[in-house]
């Protein structure tokens, strides 16, 4: 059993009635025409759909669509360019100068718990940095800060060293729980890269007052950093402290970047798509504001 | 005697010093630069910003007598910082008549919150627990219990920190969800903190929402100042020490200006130097090359 | 099934959060805040996850005398002394062991090692801040300003500093961040939407 969305038998059909020149017509036409504001109702709790939020519905529903199209065409072989990102480039690298140096590598992968998307998006990055790492024979570690990240962590880090075919190599205590609470966590990692002077520090995640702690320990003992955050504040950090910085979104991106699958390509194009369209809303609404039309950009408050 | 070559040299030596600084000789002018202002102040003067006064103003503008929800989702880390903001919001409220229900997100706060309450119910002895105020305590599950509490908040805290059952105390009689409140208070050390409160809550519920964070953290929040989904915001050590300058009652914020002034001054004046340095060396190796 | 099982509790856990979002018939509610009771009780298991790791790798250590044993014998005990003091011995309220120890190890413990930070800030900032390009000149020349201004002594120095800061905070400082937050949300929600429908499942493992 498959549950791969793109083989749901509804997509061909809307396959053949949805494509984005037509999409993007209709979707404007919605958003200015605002049909739904005269269904408006006032007591919700004898309602099967609230329609004060029929625009977050819409925009999930577009942009998902947007999402499956894409997949589709990459599947059937379009070409999708997707450019350099400098810091994930840097991974191999900063894997391949631990090697040389016979040194560990480290995996921080930030202080949140699995429901956080951003821990998500480490722990693919983890899988890929531990394939790299089986190749070259180098040790890896990754202390963890959240319980439920551990059996994900180990199983990827597991899923890497059989990937690059050497399972045996897989040391299953290198993968540890450290505390949940934060500092407790930094204390922890800091120690690790005083003692065992890892030549590699890789942070992927959602980092918050720990990152400046742990990226300036890393820097006094002479690790190449790599790191990357969604968490805008702790950015500035990371940018002084380390090699590379994946920056945002960027983070998101890796999945693809890193596997060059087809169908994770097709969704990066997709969300990059969305965001152009976004792009536009926002120019478009500020335009017309000014100008004192509000009427575009009331349609977009939530209530 | 030292020839001007001799001098050359000497002097790159100490640009080069200067420019790769031993990190330890900073820290040891920022540990100077923050005790001594704080054994000796001077108590420099500072005005209010529009974030703070907003703050002050979405508590003074409400109805005596009003039910306040105050999440503080901190820990020991962050004292120094949103401790003082604590005990002034709970300051105020109760000055004002206000009723406090206070909760926590983050395990190892529940202490620190009593400890500041019980720090304020000394100026206010007449307040009863259970009728003026109550601690709902921690609740595991994040985001998950902000947006349980939209639905019951009874039932998303069946007790309070001291086992009471919720529903039979009087302060919480009436109040279901995040209608029956008036205003929620966030003070935020983090995840979960005042982003949570407003990408869940806020948006969702349209409850009134101010903030007290972390100064590294308050950028990140002026985006939902100015789109109106947090009424006011407290910025680290500084936004507490305006906030107390308003309910003039200096507390440890007020305290810690001098010394949060004195230590920008020294990393200013480090950066200056480094930059000094780094630009009479570049000049010396371009002279070298001509 | 190894796989697929998590996935569709993944597809339907997730399909749930959304329906409720555009769900608001009272019929349906005790449905979705049974399953937030549910989310609420799985996460505090968390902590016998994370307890039985620490023990496990730690456990490991000692029995072979690994590097560092004895410290963390320190640690295991450490974290039993706590537990069974907060359970067994008056709970954690003032006047407990739980409570002494919690004011006078765990609570300067913890502000030690947030006040680093203060101190790697300086000496980060002394690093990064040098004037070396048209861009970097910028960037410390705000900072510095917004260093100023944010303290008592730069409002001394000349009354108009927190205005200057306030703006700067309020056009350039807001309209980067947004951007960065705009499409960070987007990347959030992609990823989301892949894992949901189970697109991105690598995080599973076994791919």
């Amino acid at each position: 059993m498959s549950l791969n969305v793109v083989k749901f038998p509804v997509f061909p059909h809307l396959k053949k009635i949805i494509f984005p020149p037509r999409w993007l017509i209709l979707f404007f036409l919605f958003l200015i025409l605002n049909p739904v504001s005269s269904y408006a109702q006032e007591d919700l709790s004898s309602s099967w759909f609230n329609y004060h939020r029929v625009n977050m519905l819409v925009f999930l529903i577009f942009f998902f669509a947007v999402i499956v199209i894409f997949i589709e065409r990459a599947k059937v072989g379009k070409s999708l360019f997707i450019r350099r990102i400098a810091g994930l480039d840097a991974i191999e690298e900063a894997v391949g100068r631990a090697t040389e140096m016979g040194k560990p590598v480290l995996y921080i992968s930030g202080i949140e718990d699995v429901d956080n998307i951003q821990t998500v998006a480490s722990m693919i990055i983890l899988g890929n940095v531990a394939k790299m790492v089986a190749g070259y024979e180098t040790p890896l570690y990754v202390p963890v800060c959240m319980p439920f990240v551990v059996p994900i962590a180990e199983e990827r880090v597991k899923e890497g060293y059989a990937a690059a075919g050497k399972p045996e190599a897989y040391n299953r205590d290198n993968v540890r729980y450290i505390s949940s609470e934060q500092f407790a966590y930094a204390a922890g990692v800091n120690g690790i890269m005083m003692r065992e002077k890892p030549a590699a520090n890789l942070m992927f995640g959602s980092f918050y007052a720990e990152s400046l702690l742990m990226a300036e320990t890393g820097l006094a003992t002479g690790a190449i950093q790599v790191a990357g955050t969604a968490n805008i504040h702790q950015l500035p950090f990371f940018i002084v402290a380390c090699d590379y910085t994946i920056i945002g979104e960027e983070l998101f991106a890796t999945s693809a970047y890193l596997s060059k699958e087809p169908k994770l390509l097709g969704s990066l194009k997709g969300s990059d798509l969305a965001k152009a369209i976004i792009m536009i809303i926002l120019a478009v609404g500020a335009l017309l504001d000014t100008l004192g039309i509000t009427h575009f950009a009331s349609w977009f408050y939530i209530e | 005697m030292v020839d001007s070559g001799q001098w050359t040299v000497i002097m790159k030596k100490i640009l080069e010093k200067l420019e790769n600084m031993d990190r330890r000789i900073i820290f040891i002018f920022i540990a100077l630069s923050i005790a001594i202002p704080l054994l000796f102040p001077v108590n420099l003067n500072f005005s209010v910003t529009q974030p703070v006064q907003s703050f002050y103003d979405a508590i003074e503008n409400l109805p005596p007598g009003s039910k306040v929800l105050v999440s503080c989702d901190y820990d020991p880390s962050s004292m120094p910082e949103l401790y003082p903001m604590n005990i002034a919001v709970f300051y105020q409220l109760f000055k004002r008549g206000d009723k406090i229900i206070t909760m926590q997100l983050w395990a190892t706060g529940t202490l620190l919150v009593e400890r500041a309450m019980n720090e304020v119910l000394k100026e206010f002895p007449d307040k009863k627990y259970g009728v003026d105020y109550v601690n709902l305590g921690f609740k595991e599950g994040r985001e998950v219990v902000m947006v349980s509490m939209g639905t019951s908040i009874p039932r998303t805290f069946p007790t309070d920190y001291r086992g009471n059952k919720v529903e039979t105390l009087p302060i919480m009689q009436g109040v279901n969800t995040f209608d029956d409140l008036t205003l929620l208070m966030n003070i935020s050390g983090g995840l979960p903190g005042t982003k949570e409160w407003v990408l869940q809550v806020q948006s969702r519920f349209h409850v009134k929402l101010g903030s007290g964070c972390t100064a590294v953290s308050a950028p990140e929040f002026y985006p939902y100042i100015q789109s109106g989904q947090l009424v006011g915001l407290l910025g680290g050590m500084k936004g507490a020490a305006e906030y107390e300058k308003l309910l003039k009652r200096p507390g440890s914020a007020a305290r810690g200006m001098d010394a949060q002034s004195v230590s920008h001054i020294v990393v200013f004046l480090f950066i200056f130097i480094g930059n000094v340095a780094f630009f009479a060396l570049k000049k010396s190796k371009k002279r070298l090359k001509v | 099934m190894r796989r697929e099982v998590p996935i569709v509790i993944c597809f339907l856990a997730g399909l749930s959060f959304i329906l409720e979002y555009f769900i608001p018939h009272q019929s349906v509610r005790p449905f979705f805040e049974n399953f937030r009771q549910w989310a609420i009780i799985v996460m505090t298991f968390a902590y016998v996850l994370g307890i039985s790791n620490i023990v496990r790798v730690n456990y490991h250590v000692i029995h072979r005398k690994g590097r560092d044993w004895f410290y963390k014998i320190i640690l295991i005990v450490g974290l039993f002394f706590m537990i069974i003091m907060g359970v067994f011995f008056g709970g954690i309220g003032e006047g407990t062991v739980f409570f002494w120890m919690y004011n006078n190890a765990y609570s300067p413990l913890q502000s030690t090692m947030f006040a680093l930070l203060a101190f790697f800030i300086a000496s980060a900032a002394f690093r990064a801040f040098r004037v070396r390009t048209f861009q970097a000149s910028l960037l410390a020349i705000t900072a510095l300003i917004v260093m100023l201004g944010r303290v008592p002594v730069g409002e001394n120095v000349w009354k108009s500093f927190p205005d200057l800061v306030e703006w700067i905070m309020n056009v350039p400082q807001l309209a980067g961040k947004r951007a960065i937050m705009i499409g960070a949300a987007l990347g959030a929600i992609s990823t989301a939407l892949k894992v949901l429908v189970g697109l991105e499942r690598t995080y599973l493992g076994g791919e």
